[in-house]
C-alpha cells in the first residue's frame, strides 16, 4: 500500500474538469418547481387558488356588478311572498338567503374572511411553531424539555370548549377567531420543526458552524432553517385549509365573525333551518367552503410530492 | 488579553498549543451507579504542539481522538485541564471571548458529506468564515472565496452550485478551502481522508501539505490508517482509553515502538512483502477495549497486554523516556519493548495470508 501511495502521489492534484455546460446544477427548490410545473393537478389547484382569492379581492366590484349591497334586504324582490328565500333567477344568481340578500355576494365577502384568517392564522401559527421548534430543538436540555411538554399540553387541549369559554368572556370577533387558531395550530408546527431540528443539530456541518465561530441565532437561521423550508412549506400549505374549516366552524358555532358581516361559517349555520325549501342557501357556501379546502390540500400533497426526492406519488393519478 | 498571558518563562515560543492534563468526561446514559456514570474519554492528556509541524493521532475508535481534538478546538467544554494556544489560556473562555481564537484554529472535518450544508450554494459556504467574522462583504468576499477556491484546486466558476454537484474529493477540497479562509495558525483534520478512495486520499494528503508549506500551519491529523498519518506526520501520539500511551517522532515510533499497544498496532498494517511474505506476525490483541466508563486500574492496557505483571495493575505508568531512547520519545510503560523482542508468547499468532 505504500506503494501505491507513492505512486500516487505522482498523480496531478486538480481534479479532473467536467467539460464546461454539460449539466446544469440544479437546486432542491429548482426540481421541486419544474416536478410541481408538470403536475396538472396542482396547476388546476393554483388556478382555483387564484381564482377564489379575486373573488375575494373584488367583492365590492362584484357587489357593485349585481346592485346588491353585502347586508341589504331586499325584501320586495329577494323573497317570496311567504317570506321564504328565492331560487337562482336571473337577479339572483345564487339565490338570496332568509333575510332575501343575494347570497352569491355575501359568498364572495365570506371568502375575504375564509382566506384571511385561513392565511393570517396559518402564517403565524407556522411562525410561533418554527421559533419554538427551533429554540427547543437547538438548545435541548430544560428548555427543551419545558416546551416539549407545554407544546404536548397545548396539543391535548379542548380546543372548542377552550375557544367557547375565550369568546364568552372577550366576545367574538375574527381577530379572535385568528387568535385561536394560530393558538391551537403553532404545535404540531412547533413539533414537525423540534423533530427535524434535532436530527440536523447533530450533523457535521452545525460543527463546522460553530468551530467557525458562528453564533446560536446564526446557527439557527442560517444553517438549521434552510433545511426546515421545505417540510415547512408543505405544513404551511395544509394548514391554510385546516384554518379554514376551524374558522367556519367557529362561525358556525357563533364564536367567529359577527353578523351581519357574512362568513362561510356563519351562512352554513343560518342557513340550516332552510335546507328543505333552500338548497341554493346550504349548498353554495358550503360548496366555496368545500373547493377552497381541497384546492389548498390538493396543492399541499402535490408540493410535498415535488420536494420527495424519490419521485414517488402518494397516490397515483 | 494580559490576564491569561502566561509568565515570560512559561512562554516556548516554540510551542503553538500546550495542552495540560486535559480531562473530558461525558454523562454515560441511563442509570448508573455513581462514581460509574461518566465516560472518560480523554483522561488527563498533556501535549505540546509545536509551531509548523503535524502532529499525527491514532487510536482506536473511541478511545478518544476525535473529542481531544475537540477540546483543543474548544468545540466541547473542558472537565478540567487547560489548553494555552499561543500563549493564552483558552480553556475558559466564554463563547464570545473566543471568537478571536476561532479564527486561528480550524478544522477539517471526516465526513465531506455531512461536513457542508446540502441547501447552501459552495460560495456562501466557503465565504461563512468572511461574514461570520464580518471581514469581508459583497464583491470582495466573492473574490476572496474564488481565490481560496482556486488554491486548493476547485475551478471557481462552480461558484454558485450546490455540494451534491461535488464528488467526494472535490467536497473535502471545499472544506479545505473553508478551513483556510481566515488564515488561521491551527488546522485540526479529524480524519479528512477515512472517507475518500485511495487515489483521492493522496491528492488531498497533497494538498495539505503543500498549503503547509505555503502558509506555514500546523496540523493536528487524526487517523487511524497509520500509513497516512506516517506519510504526513511529523510526530505521532499514540492514544489509548482516554490517555497518550506513546508519543515520538513519526520514524522513531515506527523503528522503535516501547509500548505494547504501539507494537500491536503497527503489526496491523498491511505491508507488501518482496520475498513472498510469511516472516511477519501479526498480532491479534485479546478482548475488546475496556468500557471509558469503568476503565480497568493501573496501566487501562494491562487486561490485553502480554506483557503485564502485577506492577501493571495497580501502578498507572507515567510517560516517560524509555531505555536509551531520546528525549523527546516517551512512552507510557512499566516494560518498554525492547527492538526485536518477541511478543509472541502470550499473543495470538495470525500468518499474514
Amino acid at each position: 500500500m505504500s506503494e501505491v501511495l507513492a505512486r500516487l502521489e505522482e498523480l496531478p492534484t486538480s481534479p479532473a474538469e467536467p467539460p464546461p455546460g454539460a449539466i446544469e446544477g440544479r437546486s432542491p427548490w429548482q426540481l421541486a418547481w419544474a416536478r410541481l410545473r408538470r403536475d396538472r393537478v396542482a396547476i388546476a389547484c393554483a388556478v382555483v387558488i387564484v381564482l377564489i382569492t379575486s373573488v375575494a379581492i373584488l367583492a365590492p366590484l362584484i357587489s357593485l356588478l349585481l346592485g346588491h349591497e353585502r347586508d341589504t334586504q331586499y325584501l320586495e324582490t329577494g323573497l317570496t311572498a311567504e317570506g321564504l328565500p328565492r331560487g337562482p333567477s336571473a337577479q339572483f344568481l345564487f339565490g338570496t338567503d332568509d333575510l332575501g340578500r343575494d347570497v352569491l355576494v355575501r359568498i364572495a365577502y365570506g371568502a375575504q374572511v375564509s382566506l384571511l384568517a385561513g392565511v393570517v392564522a396559518s402564517f403565524v401559527a407556522v411562525f410561533v411553531g418554527v421559533v419554538v421548534g427551533l429554540t427547543a430543538g437547538y438548545f435541548g436540555g430544560a428548555l427543551d424539555g419545558f416546551l416539549a411538554r407545554f407544546m404536548d399540553v397545548v396539543l391535548s387541549f379542548p380546543f372548542l370548549l377552550f375557544a367557547i369559554a375565550l369568546v364568552s368572556i372577550v366576545g367574538p370577533s375574527l381577530r379572535v377567531a385568528i387568535g385561536i387558531i394560530a393558538f391551537f395550530s403553532w404545535a404540531a408546527v412547533g413539533r414537525i420543526v423540534r423533530g427535524q431540528t434535532l436530527s440536523i443539530k447533530e450533523k457535521e456541518y452545525i460543527e463546522a458552524a460553530r468551530s467557525l465561530g458562528a453564533s446560536d441565532v446564526r446557527i439557527m437561521f442560517v444553517d438549521i432553517f434552510p433545511n426546515l423550508l421545505a417540510p415547512v412549506l408543505v405544513y404551511l400549505t395544509l394548514l391554510i385549509p385546516a384554518a379554514i374549516v376551524f374558522e367556519a366552524t367557529l362561525s358556525f358555532l357563533g364564536l367567529g365573525v359577527v353578523p351581519p358581516t357574512p362568513s362561510w361559517g356563519n351562512m352554513l349555520a343560518d342557513s340550516l333551518s332552510f335546507y328543505r325549501v333552500a338548497w341554493w342557501f346550504v349548498l353554495l357556501p358550503g360548496a366555496a367552503l368545500l373547493t377552497t379546502t381541497l384546492a389548498f390540500n390538493l396543492l399541499g400533497d402535490s408540493i410535498r410530492d415535488a420536494f420527495d426526492p424519490r419521485g414517488e406519488r402518494l397516490f397515483r393519478r | 488579553m494580559a490576564s491569561s498571558a502566561l509568565r515570560s518563562e512559561e512562554y516556548d515560543a516554540d510551542v503553538l498549543v500546550r495542552v495540560e492534563n486535559v480531562v473530558k468526561r461525558f454523562r454515560a446514559s441511563g442509570r448508573r451507579p455513581r462514581g460509574r456514570d461518566e465516560v472518560r474519554a480523554v483522561d488527563g492528556v498533556n501535549l505540546d504542539i509545536r509551531r509548523g509541524e503535524t502532529l499525527g493521532l491514532v487510536g482506536d475508535t473511541g478511545c478518544g481522538k476525535s473529542t481531544l481534538a475537540r477540546c483543543i478546538t474548544r468545540l466541547y467544554d473542558l472537565t478540567s485541564g487547560r489548553v494555552v494556544f499561543d500563549g493564552h489560556d483558552i480553556s475558559k473562555l466564554s463563547r464570545r471571548r473566543l471568537r478571536p481564537y476561532r479564527l486561528q484554529m480550524q478544522m477539517i472535518f471526516q465526513d465531506p458529506y455531512g461536513s457542508l450544508n446540502p441547501r447552501r450554494r459552495v460560495g456562501s459556504i466557503i465565504g461563512d468564515p468572511f461574514a461570520i467574522h464580518g471581514i469581508a462583504a459583497g464583491a470582495e468576499r466573492k473574490r476572496r472565496v474564488q481565490q481560496l477556491m482556486e488554491l486548493v484546486g476547485l475551478n471557481p466558476e462552480h461558484y454558485n452550485r450546490f455540494p451534491a454537484e461535488f464528488s467526494g474529493g472535490q467536497r473535502q477540497r471545499i472544506g479545505v478551502a473553508r478551513a483556510l479562509a481566515l488564515n488561521p495558525k491551527l488546522i485540526v483534520c479529524d480524519e479528512p481522508v477515512s472517507a475518500l478512495d485511495v487515489s483521492i486520499q493522496a491528492q488531498i494528503i497533497n494538498l495539505l501539505h503543500d498549503l503547509q508549506d505555503e502558509f506555514r500551519l500546523t496540523y493536528i491529523f487524526i487517523a487511524h490508517d497509520l500509513l497516512v498519518v506516517r506519510h504526513i506526520s511529523d510526530r505521532i501520539a499514540v492514544m489509548y482509553l482516554g490517555k497518550i500511551v506513546e508519543l515520538a517522532e513519526t520514524e522513531e515510533l515506527f523503528a522503535r515502538p516501547r509500548h505494547p499497544y504501539t507494537n500491536a498496532l503497527l503489526s496491523a498494517i498491511p505491508v507488501i512483502e518482496e520475498d513472498g511474505g510469511g516472516r511477519r506476525q501479526r498480532i491479534l490483541l485479546q478482548g475488546d477495549v475496556p468500557s471509558p466508563i469503568d476503565p480497568p486500574g493501573g496501566c487501562s492496557f494491562h487486561p490485553r497486554c502480554p506483557k503485564a505483571q502485577h506492577r501493571c495493575s495497580g501502578e498507572e505508568p507515567p510517560l516517560e523516556v524509555k531505555l536509551s531512547d531520546r528525549p523527546d520519545h516517551v512512552a507510557a510503560c512499566h516494560f518498554p519493548v525492547e527492538p526485536g523482542e518477541d511478543l509472541g508468547f502470550t499473543w495470538q499468532r495470525a500468518t499474514e495470508p
